[in-house]
């Protein structure tokens, strides 16, 4: 199944600067940020990628562009996984919003927001879910000192 | 000696022998409040059940409430968010009170230690008695408590005022 599909999707995205591969054991479609609400579209209604399960986002400081944007969806139907990437770089951490396809993806939104302060382009509510308001700085970038600390209460004498 | 040092010493020896009685009392009937936020709960939960056994020592039955408890039991990591309701809880609970570190994440952060996770309890509220492990045994816990005990024996008990 999935090396059928995986000519399949090669089929549909063979522009743009899209691509398919299988790597890790898993289907993987790698795009530039523009293309993203049609890439993600077009795997949700024409492949049955209906489930979203993750966003997160990977922090490679020393390249330019600076982060990589990792969305995961799942085939209810036929049980496969493709990993959706796209890069943004460190200036402008920028991508469009998953919301109006995916419910789901508001909350993951926000945390992917709280850790590492990418913003999503049209999602209102990027509220800090995990972390409390008022913390400085995003603490899964690379450049968050390991030791600092943002205490809410003051500390005894 | 004069009457009125004979009236202080006996004063004094009846304030004693009163704070050895509260003492007694206290240690035999302490009301633990369990803030429970981690995994250290399973030994919280050996430890309070039938094989181990807390009420051999008075200390069985878990309040819910922190205003109607005056043992603070904090058992596992506190985080930076957590740190203000742990601190509100201990303002509501009334005197006399004692806080128990459960485990080393409460004592100290344990192997915690970035933006997340505080650096022990005693940083915000005063401990009495620290258990290390992760997580600490039962027998740990029992002899924690135990210690806890001691010094609530050893400890004075005003009553209704710094005199008596």
């Amino acid at each position: 199944m999935p090396g059928d599909l995986l000519e399949r999707l090669r089929a549909r995205l063979a522009d743009e600067g899209r691509e398919a591969v299988f790597a890790h054991g898993l289907l993987a479609v790698q795009i530039p940020r523009e293309a993203l609400l049609d890439t993600a579209n077009l795997l949700k209604e024409g492949f049955g990628f209906d489930l979203f399960l993750d966003v997160t986002a990977v922090d490679w400081p020393d390249r330019d562009p600076r982060f990589d944007v990792v969305y995961h969806l799942y085939s209810t139907r036929d049980h496969v996984r493709v990993r959706l990437k796209t890069t943004v770089p460190g200036t402008d951490p920028v991508v469009d919003t998953l919301v109006p396809l995916f419910g789901a993806a508001a909350y993951m939104e926000r945390e992917c927001h709280d850790m590492l302060g990418i913003r999503f382009r049209g999602n209102e509510d990027l509220r800090p879910i995990l972390l409390y308001e008022g913390f400085e700085g995003h603490p899964l970038r690379k450049d968050y000192p390991k030791e600092r600390e943002q205490p809410l209460v003051r500390y005894r004498e | 000696m004069n009457s009125s040092d004979q009236n202080k010493g006996a004063f004094e020896y009846l304030t004693t022998r009163k704070d050895e009685l509260v003492g007694w009392a206290r240690k035999f009937s302490l009301f633990p409040y369990p803030f429970v936020t981690a995994c250290c709960a399973m030994e919280f939960m050996s430890v309070s059940s039938t094989m181990y056994d807390t009420d051999r020592f008075g200390a069985a039955l878990p309040r819910f409430s922190p205003r109607q408890a005056d043992l603070l039991m904090v058992v596992g990591t506190i985080t930076h968010k957590q740190a203000p309701v742990l601190r509100r809880v201990y303002e509501q609970m009334c005197e006399p009170k004692w806080v128990m570190a459960f485990g080393v994440c409460a004592t100290s952060g344990g192997f915690y230690r970035n933006y997340a996770a505080l650096q022990g309890i005693d940083k915000i509220i005063p401990v009495d008695v620290y258990i290390p492990g992760c997580p600490p045994r039962p027998e740990s816990v029992i002899d924690g408590i135990m210690q806890l005990q001691e010094k609530i024996a050893g400890s004075s008990h005003p009553i209704v005022s710094d005199r008596f």
